[in-house]
């Protein structure tokens, strides 16, 4: 076993550093950084002054020099410079990693209660009309791009209410960061409960096959004993193991969903920073995004070990 | 002793058209909502093609006696902000959405079949490479490596084409990885290695040829997600450019303000987005049943 944690930490080292690598270059593939494109907006170009910038931000060097630079200062915890607000990158980033996790947090309670539940419903009557219901809904919320789900709330709201929940200012209890946010975790979330639901049910429905169900069943269990107790045990481990991935990927839909709902968190800021070539931005948040979704991984292989001990790592 | 006909022989080997036509419409009857999924794809597939027949309005000129005009007899699904019929704008966001999404999951899945049967079948280092390789990829969520891909390759169909395509190779060569694994342990590989076949030739003859079912379900599947990234690249102003409608970038033109003003801005397009995946999405589970019993879920 510890064998197997130091192996796959050093393997997550080796990934880490491969993205590193893939996004430094990704970033300077093409001609146009920050001074072309403040240049540009000002209308006019003297060479020197874009020169001198290029100077000032260390752009001018050669590229394996900015990337040993941009790598020993994130190993001494100093991440550099925003190109936009000039402030460090560390002090841009941190403040609005709570709010994206409070977002994705919420997102990934409401599609594990939704989806849970619903997949085993769907598994337990299966082919009936209720079966069918369930399913076409899911198949339906993977269909739906997560920023149209939160514009049609939106709509609705304007609609019903006269008034939209979008984000206006930071909520200061428990409470107020639940009702601010439920709607967008919700819009975010559907997509994720659409999966865990069709996981769920398939792996319901081949658990459901297995003798010792049957067993349980002619000892006279109830009815909602196996279905919960008996089955839903073994057929939730591989549903953990997606609601890790999700919770990893969730980043994409949060993107939209922030943008959307007006949410100033993480994920909206890295496509602003995509946007402006914000290079110490884009670069660190694209490594954190990275070391959480490799550590929810490891977790959930590890959380899967203790789960299930047929599963032995070596 | 009884001998078998030879016409016999023949007869069972190749089936005649009718028994083709007879098992495609076995497939039919047990699998109706794959057909809705179809007819919904073929649906579109003809808005696309057919477009120009389809509208009587050009989707790119302006009328400014047309801005946002509530929906009517002559623009059915009303006018933008420009003026543009929306209902001309969506036909014609087919052909974008098709281009995309066709043209993306079969450049990032040939890629990835290349890959993932170079990383099986030769196996030791170029294996342990293209795994690296493949890792490094799938540790990044798809649209957040499709949009840095777009911002760094500029604003082009072709290259939201290829900003979408990248980002889907490392689940296709997975696939295509684990599939040759299998094969290449087959006895008709190792017969055609005993006849003196080169290894190249087998891998693309035998092997190849043997993944095509999973391939074919796994490219349905990412159809559908490759239309999907396409609208939020375009909804986030990085993927496809003006004048082209792309139905992403109409909801990103419409965003917040028209949802209360003119809200058949914000759900036309995205009930032609969900639209469309859910096609694919029944069509895809649909094939996988019938192509690929083991991957179903």
């Amino acid at each position: 076993m510890a064998t197997y944690i130091i192996r796959r930490l050093l393997l997550m080292l080796l990934t880490l550093f491969g993205i590193s690598v893939l996004i430094f270059v990704l970033l300077r593939l093409v001609p146009g950084n920050i001074a072309d494109i403040l240049f540009s907006a000002a209308g006019m170009v003297d060479p020197a002054d874009k020169a001198g910038l290029e100077h000032d931000l260390g752009l001018d060097q050669p590229i394996v020099v900015q990337y040993l630079h941009w790598i020993g200062g994130l190993m001494h915890g100093d991440l550099g410079y925003s190109y936009i607000s000039e402030k460090p990158a560390l002090d841009e980033i941190l403040p609005r990693i709570p709010i994206t996790a409070k977002l994705a947090g919420l997102a990934i309670t409401f599609a594990v209660l939704l989806g849970v539940p619903l997949g085993v419903m769907s598994a337990v009557k299966q082919n009936t009309p209720l079966d069918y219901v369930l399913r076409i809904v899911s198949l339906s919320g993977l269909s739906m791009p997560a920023f149209w789900l939160g514009l049609l709330i939106l709509t609705a709201f304007a609609a019903w209410f006269g008034e939209i929940p979008i984000y206006t200012q930071a909520p200061k209890t428990f409470l107020e960061t639940v009702q601010l946010f439920a709607v967008p975790a919700a819009a975010v979330g559907f997509r994720s409960s659409a999966l865990i639901m069709r996981l769920t049910r398939s792996s319901m429905l081949e658990v459901l096959r297995q003798d010792y169900i049957r067993t349980a069943r002619a000892k006279g269990a109830p009815e909602r004993s196996v279905n919960y107790h008996h089955a839903l045990r073994n057929a939730i481990l591989p549903v953990i193991t997606l609601i890790g991935v999700e919770a990893g990927f969730l980043m994409g839909g949060l993107i939209v969903t922030e943008t959307v709902f007006n949410i100033p968190g993480v994920a909206r800021f890295l496509v602003e920073a995509i946007k402006w070539r914000d290079y110490p931005i884009v670069q660190n948040l694209v490594m954190f995004v990275a070391v959480v979704a490799l550590s929810i991984n490891f977790i959930v292989d590890l959380l899967y070990a203790a789960l299930d001990p047929r599963i032995k790592y070596a | 002793m009884t001998t078998l006909d030879d016409n016999e022989i023949i007869a069972t080997a190749v089936p005649p058209a009718e028994s083709l036509w007879r098992h495609l419409r076995y497939h039919i009857a047990r699998h109706p909502l794959g057909v809705v999924g179809a007819a919904i794809m073929a649906v579109f597939v003809f808005a696309a093609v057919f477009a120009d027949l389809l509208t009587r309005y050009d989707p790119t000129s302006t009328n400014a006696a047309l801005s946002l005009a509530h929906p009517s007899a002559a623009h059915i699904l009303g006018g933008d902000f420009l003026g543009r019929d929306v209902y001309s704008r969506i036909v014609f966001g087919a052909r974008i959405s098709l281009a995309v999404g066709l043209g993306s999951a079969l450049l990032g899945c040939a890629i990835g079949t290349a890959l993932g049967l170079a990383s099986g079948y030769v196996g030791g280092w170029t294996d342990l490479v293209i795994q690296r390789l493949v890792e490094i990829m799938q540790a990044l969520p798809v649209l957040i490596l499709a949009l840095i891909m777009a911002a760094a390759l500029g604003a082009s169909l072709e290259n939201t084409i290829l900003a979408i395509a990248i980002p889907l190779v490392p689940y296709s060569a997975r696939v295509i990885r684990s599939n040759t694994l299998a094969l290449r342990e087959m006895p008709y590989v190792e017969a055609a290695r005993a006849v003196g076949m080169s290894e190249t030739r087998i891998a693309l003859r035998h092997v190849l040829p043997n993944t095509l079912a999973p391939l074919i379900v796994l490219a349905t599947a990412q159809l559908g997600s490759a239309i999907l990234t396409e609208s939020s690249l375009s909804f986030l102003g990085l993927g496809i450019p003006e004048p082209h409608p792309s139905w992403g970038r109409m909801l990103s033109e419409s965003a917040a303000e028209y949802v209360r003003t003119a809200p058949w801005l914000v759900i036309f397009p995205g009930v032609a987005i969900s639209l469309a995946v859910f096609g694919t999405n029944l069509l895809g589970d649909a094939l996988r049943d019938i192509l690929d019993p083991r991957l179903r879920h």
